[in-house]
């Protein structure tokens, strides 16, 4: 029997995945990045949740990596169709350029 | 199995961090494929081998390859030649390459040692995790196809109005043709 990861490290990586993830988000201005720095942060929660699932040997924690993983996969096919129509509209990927509503 | 965990983790935090400071999309997504490998590599390590396999057919494939082609979408142009290959230098390829080396030198060492079949100690069988998808969380299934079907429906819309728009600007001399393409 190998030895098991502690419980208290996947955690941290999760953390630390999940902060940097967010620190692209806050850091960059090209709308890809962010949608990227979005993954980094969806995947960290994945992590978070698939190593809760392994410290009691339960499969919940696998379900909700699942659950996560399909509203990715939703969430990125809608984000890039917006980032498709955002360079076509204002020729630019910077977000700011979109910060304003007009209805 | 604690030392393949470390090397993955420290392979997933280097390349998390160059994915967040590199300035060229292209090469971002590189190291963002290998943060995604590590990932699985450590979901391996945890005995998670169901979302382990799922993180690399999903998440490494499907999804980073629609990022690949959106931001090569992104950049038709008369320039798109050129900067495809100052895209593709060499040069760029080193950090993942080392990266990606390290996670196929910790598959060879987890083979090698005879352990792929043996299971860690929390591990969780795939067919447990299909018990518990299609037993008590039978609704969150039906939710999660749901969002699929939304997201779907959203994508092909926003992609449907770009390409009418191309279609307008790009003849507006034959407006019957356009009028009739966009009334289908």
């Amino acid at each position: 029997m190998m030895a098991s990861v502690p419980t208290e490290y996947g955690l941290l990586l999760a953390g630390t995945l999940f902060a940097l993830g967010l620190i692209g988000v806050l850091v960059r201005r090209n709308i890809v990045f962010i949608l990227m720095s979005l993954e980094i942060m969806l995947n960290a929660t994945g992590l978070a949740f698939v190593t809760a699932g392994a410290r009691w040997a339960q499969a919940d924690g696998q379900v909700m990596y699942l659950f996560i993983l399909s509203m990715a996969a939703a969430e990125v096919a809608v984000g890039l169709a917006l980032v498709l129509k955002l360079q076509r509209q204002f020729k630019t990927l910077d977000a700011d350029a979109a910060s304003r509503m007009h209805g | 199995m604690n030392t393949v965990f470390y090397i993955a983790a420290a392979v997933a935090l280097i390349s998390t961090m160059m994915v967040i400071t590199r300035l060229n999309a292209i090469h971002a997504l590189l190291y963002l494929i290998v943060s995604l490998l590590a990932v699985a590599v450590i979901f391996f390590t945890l005995g998670a081998v169901f979302a382990a396999a799922l993180e690399v057919i999903i998440y490494a494939g499907a999804i980073m390859v629609l990022f690949v082609f959106v931001v090569m979408l992104l950049n038709l142009g008369p320039s798109a030649t050129a900067q495809e290959s100052q895209w593709l230098s060499p040069r760029a390829w080193i950090g993942p390459a080392i990266l990606a080396l390290v996670l196929v030198g910790e598959l060879a060492f987890i083979i090698a040692r005879g352990s792929l079949r043996a299971p860690a100690a929390g591990a969780v069988e795939p067919k447990q995790v299909g018990v518990a998808l299609y037993g008590p969380y039978l609704l969150g299934v039906e939710l999660a196809s749901l969002l699929l079907l939304a997201g779907m429906v959203g994508a092909y819309h926003l992609g449907r109005e770009w390409s009418v728009e191309v279609e307008r600007q790009g003849d507006k001399g034959t407006r019957g043709q356009g009028e009739g393409q966009t009334g289908k």
